[in-house]
């Protein structure tokens, strides 16, 4: 079944995504006399994926993670640094080759009552992709988006039926499925299970663990929940305030974060066990307001080791320990 | 794992969901008033089909040995003229006949007309933010700044009177009322995922509009033009009553309305029964769009 969905696309290990410092600023206009500003949502991320992998973007509400996706998903472009998608440049100003680059990167959004078209029955909705990118046929189409429903856990059945006769989770694998239907190499989802029940988010996580290995996907994953990370990533990003903080292999990450932002997201995930709960009152107040940054390191208003330092120089981000960090005190910090 | 949990939910849904078509009637049907509004639409709908046959005389036709006879309940009154004769000996109910017929195919025509352009405004006005957008609704504004019948009058006094350009002129007043609506609707669908899905599937700006973004908006328009076909008939009619409308001796009810205005004191079915035509129409047509209204607006349901 699912061999008549898609060959292989090149060998695991093939860089799919190089983002080098990228940027996204926008100018906001805040009243005739007050003049502009720039809000940074995105400033200075790098990162390099390749297929069968999967990065994570961890950080708060506000940190830029959904305005990156919007950038690597090529609905906004950067305002610096350069993306290269399979080694082409999608922002070159050559409309086909962008064309051409989209169907390769695809998206899975969070809500998935908001995300399929509810006028459309399921078998079009999976369609519409081959309509409007391929000359296939009408059997045609219905044979692949039939095996993608299968390959997706869903039944034929499932074909004729509107969106609104689906629970979230399955809704979300549609969704999934129509992510699918072009053979994308990258698929960005943004907090794919964060809008459902907990015992479906297994069930949706390890659908997506799997279709990784079957089609050879790159997964960016942009999520708040590091329980769910854990699980799915192969390297985390954390960001903050659009500045990348932390970067690295999963497992270090989690044992031992280096960077005090880290350390604070991993103390507020929720544990059942009480024995295992870390202190979460090693960060305090809200986040910063992302149109008036903090000098110096954007975290020091509510970093727990804060030094003068920290208030006047920006941290650059360095190897320590095996992952890049951005603190000044890295080394002293070991979680 | 996942195909054995993917299974329960769908195995409780199976049990018949019902098709939207079929809830939505179930919604109709409890509204009695609408149910009566569609029953005389349908009725009135049949008459205008098959005016010829139905009406007993022709609509132009001169009686000169019935003038103003009056309907066959009064003294006076014969079979063979069932609602009366007018001043000059025609058969009222064959006017009224072949006046359904005027009247649906002047609401159909204005509505038509009306959707097609306040669409499109509607939808390049949500699409494109920015000058098109204001250059757009400011327009919709300045036509809405004046009342309806007097902004008809001006139309019809630039292109002159009749039937048609009458036609034209309403649809000119209801077409605010689609772009205004359209717009707001796109505007909330815009900011749907599955609108980014599709424009990252490639999808290029008239599929956008018009296949995914369009019937998704359709809910609010059908009620609009519902309730614009009988502003349609009135303004239509009130533009015949004063003689900017339709010309004698087309049966149109403001026209004959207003011929016989002066034999409102010595025959009342010359005025009343017109009168009475249009105000069944509008209330059927006001009562179904209440009804439609109740049935496709989810926030409304119970």
């Amino acid at each position: 079944m699912v061999a008549a969905l898609a060959p292989k696309t090149g060998a695991a290990g093939d860089v799919v995504i190089e983002a080098v410092d990228l940027k996204r600023h926008y100018d906001i206009r805040r009243g005739l006399f007050r003049g502009h500003a720039t809000v940074r949502a995105v400033d200075g991320i790098s990162f390099v994926l390749a297929a069968g992998r999967t990065l994570a973007i961890v950080g708060e509400s506000g940190s830029g993670k959904s305005t990156l996706a919007r950038v690597v998903t090529l609905i906004e472009p950067p305002s610096g640094g350069t993306l290269k998608l399979m080694g082409r440049e999608p922002f070159s100003g050559d409309a086909t080759a962008q064309r051409e680059l989209r169907r390769a990167v695809q998206m899975v959004f969070q809500d998935p009552y908001g995300s399929l078209n509810p006028r459309r029955k399921v078998g079009a909705i999976l369609e519409e992709p081959l309509i409007i990118n391929t000359p296939m046929k009408a059997a045609e189409r219905r044979k692949r988006a039939l095996a993608m429903l299968a390959a997706v856990n869903l039944r034929p059945e499932h074909y004729n039926r509107y969106p609104h006769m689906f629970s979230g989770g399955q809704r979300q694998r549609i969704a999934i499925a129509r992510a699918l239907m072009l053979n994308p190499r990258l698929v960005v989802a943004d907090e794919p299970v964060s809008a459902l029940d907990i015992s479906i988010q297994a069930q949706v996580l390890n659908l997506m663990m799997d279709l990784q290995e079957q089609f050879n996907l790159a997964y960016l994953f942009i999520s708040h929940d590091l329980s769910v990370v854990r699980h799915i990533a192969n390297d985390v990003l954390v960001m903050y305030l659009g500045r990348p903080v932390e970067h690295g292999p999963k497992e270090l990450l989690f044992t031992q974060p280096r960077h005090p932002y880290t350390m604070a997201l991993l103390a507020a995930t929720p544990r059942v066990d009480p024995g295992q709960r870390i202190d979460p009152q090693i960060v305090k107040g809200e986040l910063p307001s992302p149109l008036n940054p903090p000098k110096g390191c954007a975290f020091h208003t509510r970093c727990p080791f804060a030094q003068d330092r920290c208030k006047v120089d920006v941290p650059a981000l360095r190897t320590v320990d095996g992952r890049l960090t951005a603190c000044h005190f890295a080394e002293q910090i070991a979680g | 794992m996942a195909t054995d949990a993917g299974a329960i939910p769908a195995a409780a849904h199976s049990a018949a969901p019902p098709h939207p078509l079929v809830e939505f009637w179930r919604y109709f049907r409890q509204n009695k008033g609408a149910l009566a509004g569609l029953g005389v639409i349908i009725f009135l709908g049949l008459v205008a089909i098959f005016a010829d046959v139905l009406a007993p005389h022709p609509p132009a036709e001169q009686f000169r040995d019935a003038l103003l006879r009056p309907p066959v309940w009064q003294d006076g009154g014969t079979w063979r003229f069932v609602l009366g004769t007018d001043d000059i000996g025609r058969d009222i109910l064959s006017r009224l006949t072949h006046g359904a017929r005027v009247s649906m195919a002047v609401g159909v025509f204005v509505i038509a007309l009306g959707l097609l352009v306040g669409v499109v405004l509607g939808l390049t006005a949500g699409f494109f933010s920015g000058p098109v957008d204001i250059a757009i609704m400011r327009a919709m504004d300045t036509l809405l700044a004046m009342p309806a019948l007097l902004l008809a009058i001006v139309v019809v006094a630039i292109l002159g009177p009749g039937l048609f350009n009458a036609m034209l002129a309403v649809s000119v007043v209801v077409l605010p009322g689609f772009a205004r609506l359209t717009r707001a609707a796109v505007l909330t669908e815009l900011s749907k995922d599955y609108v980014t899905a599709a424009r990252m599937t490639g999808a290029r700006l008239p599929r956008l509009m018009f296949i995914t973004v369009l019937p998704n908006c359709l809910a609010p328009l059908i009620v609009q033009a519902t309730l614009g076909f009988s502003t349609a008939i009135l303004d239509t009619a009130a533009l015949g009553f004063l003689g900017l409308g339709a010309q004698p001796p087309t049966p149109e009810w403001g026209t004959m309305l207003s011929d016989a205005l002066q034999f409102i004191q010595r025959a009342w079915w010359v005025v009343t029964l017109p009168g009475a035509a249009i105000l069944l129409t509008v209330l059927a047509f006001n009562l179904m769009g209440d009804g439609l209204r109740d049935a496709l607006d989810p926030k409304l349901k119970r």
